[in-house]
């Protein structure tokens, strides 16, 4: 049993936070999150009901700031550079770091094919000489989101006209068409069944190579199963952070073990 | 282990397991004192029904196998917890080999029968103690999640390997001596060896402990050329 | 366990008797006041009732002009107030939802939807036709119009664009699109059947409206048809008050005439509403 050291840290993380802190209005929800996310890996992001996780995540993407009464403070830098300095378009920094939402969120009124383009087309980034291009596009983004086989016959069908799980497929494809580097999910297979879950997992491991993933999940089995590092918050803090293997085998904080076992959240 | 899983049959499962490896080693312990008195008294009675009680044994290792086969299952346990798990299912191993071992100092103990035996039973029954020790505070150690008991019973495991040497040797250059000893002797020496197999199995059950306490491996260390 | 029925559940259908006969009776009211007027203006509804001028003979008097000037008032209405409405209500709902301003706006915005019509036309008069210099024209008519009308179209654009999910906002930010292209390629289209819809029925209402025209100038009779945007004009509501006013019997018949022609208008303008945003909703899926 040869677990990988402790606390090692990638060379080039893609993501270095330092003493990142946010509130909504008076009330602090990240408390001084210091970790580095690192490169073409998965890590996930764990913990109970209202720990931060999902806040975490959208200080990333700058979203977080999109709520009124929202405040963020710290460091974030994306592969060097802070992108909460002045000067950086947080519309800029959301197209190199896509997300995707918990409850599939497919564009009603557009095709399949009209989804995996609306990233493209909405931001005014679609790339000239059209016709064939955007066929390749499609295809590339469906293929690398897993769903092109499903769907290849039917491009022109309603995006609201598929499974649930084929839906969450199609809003990853969308993410991925706008080519970022790294994509942000949010609880992505909460609203799925156990086959759909396990497809898109699967499809998690096959994005890695190309992508950084961060994925914020409740169930702790998905973490385990799917990631390559796990980071612990509580209520606000980040408790834990290691290979996932050191975490569900020997964690080093006693509140993490308690989590991960069961005994309270 | 202060607090309890959240949910209460989780935590029951792992109560019963734990008492139940209890009862094994408390039985395996038993086993140890009685074969060797058996042998030392000559009490064939008291040897036939310590080769009986090994039934038990053997069962609760299938009734233990399936308990944690269960719990795998059901709970996808992680973390210590997990490490509980797996390492009982070895524990489990140990203590059935301790007490087939038994069985065969029982059946020594049977054919030797009222033949007055080589020289006075002195080593052997302190061999015995001393294993019988080891498997206790290897159990213990497993229950309280003693690191330190666990270490101190692998330190053990050299002095028993020692009176062994003693043994072997004695009879040795008995049976050289005199050759219508040989056979009484190599039944003598075949316990002595069964006695020092429990002293290692004792360690191994001590080794895990400390694997499952601290989360290191320390298993294979001292022997840097097997690595 | 007991699960036969136990005999009519009186109560329950005691209410929803209640609740029919509170549809029926209104409804059936409605139905006798159309008969009557259809009865009473049997006589003129023909071919050149639309077609003709008024006159001094009622049974030559047409409500052409009143018709056109009604079209053009809409017309110039819609361009004023749609425009507006929908900006205001984009602005409060996409960029300032939960500031002091929406807030303040959203207190004000019942209020002004209450507010009787003739104060609308004594500002209109003050502002549109005097301040402005824009004297009685259809110009002034419709601005006047386009104030009464604007805080239900505010309000209805506001609730359409609440339909459109936070979700859909969030997936275009998530994508790197600014505001403006989330609002203008995604939430828009989305609402646009309620918009619509919504801005349709309170234009739909306009129509109908008689005192503000009055206070600001609209003229009662008018042999010619408008000409421009700063032409005198007439309207619907104006030439069915005009003729009621008249000493003559026979003129009655021309008034319910013209009633008939008004209704069939709001009917055919709230009838498109409805097609429209089933059209719409379909294609939107």
């Amino acid at each position: 049993m040869a677990l990988a050291e402790a606390g090692e840290q990638a060379d080039t993380p893609t993501f270095s936070v330092r003493q990142l802190c946010a509130w909504f209005g008076d009330q602090r929800v990240l408390h001084g999150i210091n970790l580095g996310i690192p490169r073409h890996e998965a890590t996930a992001v764990i913990g109970p009901s209202g720990c931060g996780k999902s806040t975490f995540i959208r200080c990333l993407n700058r979203m977080h700031e999109l709520v009124p009464a929202a405040r963020v403070e710290g460091q974030v830098c994306l592969e060097g550079v802070d992108v909460y300095e002045r000067g950086i378009d947080p519309v800029l920094l959301r197209r190199r770091v896509g997300m995707v939402f918990q409850k599939p969120n497919p564009f009603p009124s557009m095709s399949v094919r009209d989804n995996v383009l609306a990233g493209l087309r909405l931001t005014g980034s679609m790339p000239t000489g059209r016709g064939a291009r955007e066929e390749q596009i499609v295809e590339r983004a469906l293929s690398q989101a897993a769903l092109w086989d499903e769907v290849k016959d039917r491009l022109d069908d309603p995006g609201l006209g598929l499974s649930g799980g084929q839906q969450q497929r199609l809003c990853i494809a969308r993410a991925l068409a706008v080519s970022p580097d790294v994509l942000l999910m949010d609880e992505p297979c909460s609203a799925l069944d156990p086959i759909a879950s396990a497809k898109i997992e699967d499809l998690i491991h096959s994005l890695k190579q190309s992508y950084t993933i961060v994925v914020v999940t409740h169930s702790m089995q998905q973490a385990a199963r799917v990631s390559d590092r796990t980071a612990f918050f509580l209520a606000g803090s980040l408790i834990e952070f290691d290979t996932t293997d050191r975490i569900f085998t020997s964690p080093k904080d006693s509140r993490t073990e308690d989590y991960i076992t069961g005994k309270f959240g | 282990m202060i607090k309890p899983h959240t949910n209460r049959e989780y935590e029951n499962e792992l109560k019963r397991l734990r008492e139940r490896l209890l009862r094994m080693a408390g039985r395996v312990e038993q086993m140890i004192a009685d074969s060797v008195r058996a042998l030392v008294e000559q009490d064939l009675q008291l040897a036939r029904r310590t080769i009986e009680a090994d039934r038990f044994v053997d069962r609760a290792e299938v009734e233990t196998d399936e308990l944690c086969l269960v719990i795998l299952a059901r709970r996808q346990p992680v973390a210590s917890d997990l490490r509980f798990i797996t390492l009982s299912l070895k524990m489990v191993t140990d203590l059935e080999r301790i007490g087939d071992l038994a069985v065969n100092i029982c059946e020594r103990a049977i054919d030797l029968g009222q033949e007055p035996p080589l020289k006075p039973w002195v080593d052997v029954p302190r061999m015995a103690a001393i294993a019988q020790g080891m498997v206790r505070d290897a159990i213990d150690a497993f229950v309280a999640g003693d690191a330190e008991r666990a270490q101190s019973v692998v330190d053990r495991d050299p002095s028993l390997d020692e009176l062994y040497t003693r043994v072997f040797r004695e009879l040795l250059a008995a049976m050289l001596h005199d050759g219508s000893k040989v056979e009484r002797g190599i039944h003598a020496q075949s316990v002595a060896k069964w006695l020092e197999r429990m002293g290692d199995h004792a360690t191994n059950l001590a080794e895990q402990v400390v694997f499952m306490v601290k989360g290191k491996d320390i298993r294979h260390v001292a022997k840097p050329d097997e690595v | 366990m007991h699960m036969q029925r136990t005999g009519v559940r009186f109560g329950e259908r005691l209410f929803v008797g209640l609740c029919l006969l509170g549809v029926s009776l209104p409804l059936g009211l409605l139905l006798v006041l159309l008969g009557a007027l259809v009865k009473a203006g049997m006589a003129r509804l023909e071919g050149n009732f639309l077609l003709a001028y008024p006159s001094r003979h009622a049974n030559l008097a047409g409500i052409l002009p009143a018709l056109v000037g009604s079209l053009w008032l809409i017309s110039l209405t819609a361009l004023l107030t749609l425009p507006v409405g929908v900006g205001a209500a984009i602005y409060l709902e996409e960029y300032q939802r939960r500031g002091r301003l929406a807030r303040w706006v959203e207190i004000n915005i019942a209020n002004l939807a209450g507010v009787p019509s003739v104060v609308y036309g004594l500002l209109g008069l003050a502002v549109f036709v005097r301040q402005l210099g824009l004297g009685r024209s259809v110009l002034a008519g419709a601005a006047t119009l386009a104030l009464l009308v604007l805080p239900l179209v505010i309000l209805s654009a506001r609730e359409a664009l609440r339909t459109v999910p936070q979700s859909l906002r969030e997936a275009c930010h998530a994508l790197g699109a600014t505001r403006w292209q989330a609002i203008g390629r995604v939430v828009l289209p989305m609402a646009l059947p309620g918009i619509l819809t919504g801005s349709i029925l309170a234009l739909s209402r306009a129509i109908g409206e008689t005192a503000p025209l009055i206070v600001v100038g609209a003229l009662t009779i008018v042999t010619f048809l408008p000409d421009g945007i700063h032409s005198p004009y007439t309207a619907l509501p104006m030439q069915i008050f005009a003729w009621v006013s008249r000493p003559q019997q026979e003129f009655l018949a021309n008034a319910a005439a013209g009633i008939v022609v008004l209704l069939t208008c709001m009917l055919l303008v709230n009838g498109i509403a409805i097609w429209l945003r089933q059209r719409l909703q379909v294609r939107a899926g």
